[in-house]
């Protein structure tokens, strides 16, 4: 089981150098400059300590500066003078400054600016940790992020060499490469003659698929971070998994010996493999019997520890598969799966769609619903509009009427809309085609174009054969194709077109399918030359998800490469899953 | 080799002057130069002559005329003077024209006549007048010191960074000194002064009286005063005509001179070099020039016409009508070489070089003489030393022929020198053109560096020259080319007859894209000379959009500057412009600019969101977004508004704004909304308990677990809720409730929407196995096998299953079989399928 990697996949670059960069700079800012000598975290509360200094790291949002406002000006008013420092992270914004300056305390702060913006959760995994990205480019239309993108990106080249072969498809990911590109020309010289480590680098916007963020993972990684919520490449496993009245934060990554070996599983594998591990432990354990001391001795001193770890870790993920199998059950998974796929392949649209409805009747879960609502939209092409309407009344009966707001955020984003009528869409089209055409216009967002564009879901699935025809039962156990994160029904669209088009180094012959995308003016090719790179790094590849990605979509690129010989690197800007994305574009009552 | 040294002057035993033509002037002066002030810049700079008629008694009725010329007498700018009368000229070190006038103003113009800026020196000057002036050069620039009408000197340090400082009273000064000059010492800039007998140092703070050690008795009055051009000697004048000569700290004596001329001499320079070994003064009379040193003999000249002094680092320029010469003390390697019968190894080798060009096996000899003396090094040293001090190009190069000679009988001489001189020899060569007219010596070009000389080329527009220069000396882009290139096009862009377009192509023409120029430089200049149209159209050639933002802004061009700063993907600079463009356009003009820019427009949205509610609707209004307007609303009706009676009315707007935006739905969610707000208002007060702000669903619920089942049942007809949801609402309540008879009334009621198998399941999530067993027996046939698993009756399960003949549902029963119980049933299913596949 686990996979293992090709014995001539590629060795991945060393990654732990960034963190000990942002690390050192940390240091430098809180000590040298700042002189911090204790952590709190911001979380709007008032501030206890009565230090004579107090030093902020924030993102640059409008809310933690009025938050700081607050602090200050109760200061002011209780007649208390400290210093305040703000640290920004990544990157201050003007606008942060003019809320400061607007709350009339832009003369008792000083800012500085911590820029970090790439942390290894990792061996192969970056993340930006921007989670607002998503919203805030996809539906807000704002574009502040995109230049820490670039920068970012920019960071990577200068470290890990120039990337020769540059791919990407998506409004933002033009728009990052570009800005990239552009620091790179300012900035020349710098990686001249470097050779690069990195043979590809692939951007991809998240709206290009939304369709895989939002099916119900069932790989492990996948599900525990939809069951429990990986934070920050950590997991907080509650009494019910760790099986004693404390709650324990777990490391998940590839120093977790065990978890690493099922992380890519599908679920159904993971118990079978998980007992037969119980089982070979309890063998290596019961060799003790019938040692004799010298043995025994070096059985304590060398095996003991490992095996000891290795237990504990195998309880623990005993303890949480249980955890996850539970909850399951009670909320009916296969049903729910079933729709899923249903709505995948296209078939038993109007049983899907009661199906959904009494999910809302019965208050399951209102993220889940709306999940499941988004589903049905985008693999349909919009929903046809008497459905439209009566899953939104549906929706805001159960759920209250401030959800308006969170449909008018779905439709926004194309996430949930109706069918329209043909003519007034191609009038739409040709509108924003348009627009996109305008040299200016070129880099704006414009965050309506999203409500003429069609999914067109099953077109490109028909296209990119995205569902696997399968006789007879998909063996799990024994993947054939990236399909298996899904249960072997779907393969993640994202994924096949990165496939695709590493297979052709170029966009060539994937016309209609970008046309279908809607991304015509958005894919792009870079090759430059390759006689630096070598073939090593050449099966190197960088996939840049630009509005998260999720841990399925990392599993099923995983697989891949272990298939094609090759190693794929991610960054993306925050990991995500259906419950993240769902509840970015909710409206909640404050 | 006699006639080379034929202008050589022996002072003392140990030095040699020399005298030699830089130019022949051909300026075609009108003036006599006695009537004019002069200045000359140090290092082979410009020289500005104005005719001073306010010195003669009647008052001019022409106005004078400024006239600059190069050192070569080629002109250079000539303009009319319009402005008060001039007490003195000078030249900063960056070469721009001092004019100081009588009312103290300093007028600043450039090298080309062109008038830069103005100061004054101070009101005090305003009524009494200044009555002599000085600039001087120090470590921070240029300095101005005046003497004033009250006899008061006024001096700065540095015109750069204007500080002006009143020096203290001399103590029963009544009229103006009889010579005195500006002092630099310790970096602080001191005055010096003779008033009769006696001489006085004046600092910032004191006055004090000083006396030159040794000075010759009988002094009644200081004529002159010369300080050298480092500040470090000073030179008096006395009316006996004797000279002293000194250190500048007034400590020591260099060595004095009694020259029994006793007429003021008209000049009075040092004429020295770095490291020199005598240092000699010279005096300049109507007709007669004389070199004084440490030697009882002086060297004498005769003026041919009026002269003027110009001291240098390493030497003394003296221009006159016709000709420009400079003077000064032959370098050591050039007397060496030179001197009459000298033995130097460079001689020698000069000489082998001259024989070995005649083909004479004298050559030989002479190589062998150097190399048998081991001084073959110093010998092709020495050429090369000499070579640069030349200011013939002839003698140039035979010197470094036979430096290069020499070089040949060397292993591993280091080329460095060589190459260098050859390549310094040839700027100089170029720059000391009679055309460009900068007769910079060695010693004042190494002092100078490259750097300035091509700023200095740059300030004369000699742009080609510098531009080969650089190319020449391989200088790096961005300090080289580039940089002239620049300061070409920021030169052009002020050539008014030219049109905008032909500019900016010629601009791009040149520069194209090469590293290190900023285009946006370039327009900012244009821009200062008014010429706003080729700045934009210059800024179109500057790659980095970001660079274009902060000078549109300035011209007032915002609009275009947003177009730029959303190119340049910089959300800051955006916003930037947009609070520039808030404060410069009126509201709807502000929101129409950002109603065609998306981009800026969700910036300023999503700053308005947290920051300025009020401007956000506004804009939403002024777009006529009447779905967006109903949405923000909608947000005001839970977020702003606390009374029920202002939600209401945030609601009813946002309804309004919904039907505008032809959102029927979501005007009709909201209507409904405030009537479940307000019915959700009489509940609490009739019923008491938590009503506001649930669902509708909420509502319900709450209602029948309060027991108000015929409350909830009217809300439920009210709202048109769906029968399957009220269904499954009552069903959920009703077990939660554990009011089981309730529920089976319910269930009886009519027939169930939903089916009975959720009844099956809510009891037994309930774990009430008896109540689910009453539902299981009513589930429909498609369900029962499921309903009966659910209750345990796997028995029951299995036969309807194998009544049912149902693939699907017997694996699903056979599942379940577990316990030892089951096992009868499982062989039943086995059973049954066997005889299913018989069939």
């Amino acid at each position: 089981m686990a996979f293992p990697h090709r014995p001539d996949a590629p060795e991945l670059p060393d990654f732990s150098m960034l963190k000990r960069l942002a690390r050192d700079q940390l240091i430098y800012l809180l000590e040298q400059q700042h002189e911090v000598d204790k952590l709190y975290k911001v979380d709007n509360k008032p501030a206890l300590s009565s230090s004579e200094q107090l030093c902020f790291l924030v993102r640059p949002r409008i809310k933690n500066m009025r938050y700081i406002a607050s602090l200050v000006n109760a200061d002011k008013l209780a007649g208390r003078t400290r210093k305040y420092k703000v640290i920004f992270s990544p990157q201050k914004f003007y606008a942060c400054e003019m809320v400061l300056e607007e709350e009339g305390i832009y003369g008792d702060v000083s800012c500085d600016e911590w820029a970090f913006s790439l942390l290894p959760l990792d061996v192969d995994l970056l993340s930006m940790e921007l989670p607002e990205f998503f919203r805030d480019y996809f539906l807000e239309g704002d574009q502040r992020w995109i230049n820490t993108v670039a920068q970012a990106l920019h960071l990577l080249s200068t470290l890990y060499g120039p990337f020769p072969n540059c791919y990407g498809i998506g409004r933002c990911a033009k728009m990052a490469y570009e800005l990239w590109r552009n620091l790179e020309e300012e900035e020349d010289g710098e990686t001249k003659g470097r050779r690069p480590e990195i043979g590809h680098i692939f951007l991809l916007d998240r709206d290009v698929d939304f369709v895989t963020a939002l099916c119900s993972q069932v790989v492990y990684e996948g599900l525990v971070d939809d069951t429990f919520r990986i934070k920050c490449g950590s997991v907080d496993f509650g009494p019910e998994v760790t099986s004693s009245d404390k709650s324990l934060k777990v490391l998940l990554n590839a120093e977790d010996k065990v978890f690493n070996e099922i992380r890519n599983e599908h679920f159904s594998n993971v118990f079978g493999f998980l007992s037969q591990k119980a089982r070979n432990l309890q063998a290596q354990y019961d060799r003790r019997r019938g040692m004799d001391i010298k043995q025994m001795k070096n059985f304590v001193s060398q095996e003991l520890k490992g095996l000891k770890q290795e237990h504990r870790l195998l309880s623990l993920h005993i303890g949480a598969c249980e955890s996850i199998m539970k909850k399951k059950t009670k909320q009916d998974f296969q049903e729910l799966i079933k729709t899923e796929h249903a709505l995948l392949e296209g078939f038993n649209i109007r049983e899907s769609t009661s199906y959904i409805e009494e999910h809302i009747d019965r208050q399951v879960s209102p993220i889940e619903s709306l999940r499941l609502m988004c589903l049905l939209s985008i693999t349909e092409n919009g929903l046809i509009p008497k459905d439209y309407r009566s899953l939104k009344t549906q929706y805001l009966q159960s759920y209250g009427p401030e959800h308006l707001l969170t449909f008018s955020n779905l439709r926004r984003a194309g996430l949930l809309t109706e069918q329209a009528p043909g003519d007034t869409l191609t009038a739409m089209e040709s509108k924003v085609s348009k627009l996109v055409t305008d040299k200016a216009a070129g880099k704006i967002t414009d965050a309506f174009s999203s409500l003429a564009k069609r999914s067109n879901f099953r077109a490109i699935s028909k296209k990119l054969n995205l569902i696997p025809r399968v006789d007879g039962e998909y063996d799990l156990k024994v993947p054939r194709d990236m399909a298996y994160v899904f249960s072997g029904a779907y393969v993640p669209l994202s994924c096949r077109i990165i496939e695709q088009v590493l297979e052709r180094r170029s966009w060539q012959g994937l016309d209609e399918v970008v046309r279908l995308l809607n991304c015509s003016d958005f894919a792009f090719t870079d090759m430059t030359k390759e006689d630096k790179a070598s073939s090593e790094s050449l099966r190197l590849i960088l996939v840049v998800f630009l509005g998260g990605c999720t841990f399925s979509e990392i599993s099923a690129l995983r697989f891949l490469g272990r298939e094609k010989g090759y190693r794929f690197i991610f960054l993306t800007t925050a990991v995500t899953n259906s419950a993240r994305l769902m509840e970015a574009m909710s409206e909640v009552k404050a | 080799m006699d006639c080379y040294t034929a202008n050589w002057n022996p002072l003392g035993d140990s030095a040699f002057y020399r005298k030699y033509e830089l130019y022949s002037m051909d300026w075609d002066l009108k003036e006599e130069l006695r009537d004019c002030l002069v200045a000359a810049a140090p290092y082979g700079g410009p020289i500005a002559l104005l005719r001073n008629p306010w010195r003669k008694e009647k008052a001019a009725s022409v106005r004078p005329v400024l006239d600059i010329y190069s050192a070569s007498g080629m002109p250079l700018a000539s303009l009319l003077w319009k402005s008060g009368p001039v007490v003195s000229l000078g030249w900063s070190a960056e070469e721009e024209l001092l004019c100081v006038q009588e009312d103290g103003a300093v007028l600043v113009y450039g090298l080309h006549g062109d008038f830069r800026r103005h100061f004054s020196m101070g009101n005090e000057v305003l009524q009494n007048r200044v009555l002599d002036a000085r600039i001087f050069h120090t470590e921070f620039g240029s300095g101005v010191a005046i003497l004033t009408g009250a006899h008061r000197f006024t001096l700065s340090a540095n015109v750069g960074d204007l500080k002006l400082r009143r020096m203290p009273e001399v103590p029963g000064l009544q009229s103006a000194p009889s010579c005195w000059t500006a002092l630099c010492q310790d970096r602080v800039a001191h005055i010096l002064l003779a008033v009769g007998p006696d001489l006085y140092l004046l600092d910032h703070a004191a006055c004090s009286a000083v006396t030159p050690p040794g000075l010759a008795p009988g002094v009644s009055s200081f004529l002159q005063m010369a300080v050298s051009f480092t500040y470090r000697h000073l030179a008096l004048f006395t009316d006996t005509g004797y000279i002293w000569m000194g250190t500048a700290s007034l400590k020591e004596k260099l060595c004095e001179f009694n020259c029994n001329i006793r007429a003021p001499p008209k000049q009075m320079v040092w004429c020295s070099r770095p490291r020199s070994k005598e240092r000699a003064v010279v005096v300049a009379w109507e007709r007669r020039l004389m070199v004084v040193g440490d030697a009882s003999e002086s060297i004498q000249f005769v003026l041919d016409e009026d002269s003027y002094l110009v001291p240098e680092l390493d030497g003394v320029r003296i221009f006159s009508r016709s000709t420009h010469e400079f003077l000064h003390e032959v370098p050591v390697a050039s007397e060496e070489i030179f001197k009459i019968a000298s033995m130097a190894p460079g001689a020698l080798l000069l000489e082998a070089q001259k024989e070995y060009e005649k083909e004479s096996q004298k050559a030989d000899e002479y190589l062998r003489e150097i190399q048998e003396l081991g001084q073959l090094t110093q010998a092709v040293q020495q050429c090369i030393e000499a070579a640069g001090h030349e200011h013939q190009p002839d003698m140039q190069k035979s010197l470094l022929r036979a430096a290069s000679f020499g070089k040949c009988f060397l292993d591993r001489f280091p080329p460095d020198s060589f190459v260098h001189m050859c390549q310094d020899l040839r700027v100089l060569n170029a720059v000391r053109d009679y055309h460009i007219g900068i007769p910079l010596t060695y010693s004042q070009y190494k002092q100078l560096t490259i750097q300035v000389l091509l700023d200095r080329l740059v300030l004369r527009r000699l742009y080609p020259l510098a531009i080969q220069i650089c190319e020449y000396l391989r200088l790096p882009e961005v300090q080289g080319v580039s940089r002239i290139l620049a300061h070409w096009a920021c030169y052009k862009v002020q050539q008014k007859d030219v049109s905008d377009e032909d500019v900016a192509r010629a601009i791009n023409q040149k520069l194209g894209d090469t590293p290190g120029v900023s285009y946006s430089d370039i327009a900012a200049r244009a821009y200062g000379c008014g010429r706003t149209e080729l700045a934009i159209k210059l800024l179109e050639y500057e790659p980095r959009s970001g660079e274009q933002v902060p000078l549109l802004l300035k011209m007032k061009r915002s609009k275009l500057a947003l177009s730029k700063a959303i190119e340049s993907g910089d959300t800051d600079l955006v916003f930037t412009v947009l609070l520039h463009l808030k404060n410069e356009l009126n509201r709807g003009d502000f929101f129409m600019t950002l109603r065609n820019q998306p981009m800026a427009l969700s910036l300023y949205r999503q700053f308005c969101k947290h920051q300025e509610l009020e401007t956000l609707k506004d804009l939403y209004n002024q777009d006529d977004n009447h779905q967006e307007l109903g949405s923000f609303h909608i947000r005001a009706s839970y977020a702003a508004e606390e009374r029920i009676e202002g939600r209401v009315a945030a609601l009813q707007t946002a309804a309004d704004a919904f039907y505008k935006a032809k959102n029927e739905f979501a005007a009709k969610a909201t209507e409904d909304q405030m009537r479940l707000l307000r019915l959700q208002r009489r509940l609490e007060d009739e019923l008491g308990g938590q009503f506001l702000d649930l669902s509708l669903h909420d509502t319900v619920t709450t209602l029948i677990l309060g027991g108000h089942n015929k409350r909830a049942e009217q809300l439920a007809r009210d709202f048109r809720i769906p029968d399957k949801r009220l269904w499954w609402l009552k069903l959920t309540a009703l077990a939660d409730l554990e009011d089981w008879e309730e529920l089976e009334k319910f269930s009886k009621s009519k027939k169930s929407p939903i089916g009975y198998l959720p009844f099956v399941e809510i009891c037994m999530k309930q774990h009430n196995k008896y109540e689910a067993k009453k539902y299981a027996s009513r589930v429909g046939p498609e369900q029962k096998v499921k309903a009966l698993l659910l209750v345990g009756d796997v028995a029951q399960a299995a036969d309807v299953a194998i009544e049912h003949r149902n693939e699907a549902e017997l694996s699903l029963v056979l599942s379940h079989c577990t316990g030892a119980t089951d096992g009868a049933t499982a062989d039943k299913i086995q059973r049954a399928r066997a005889q299913a596949q018989k069939k």
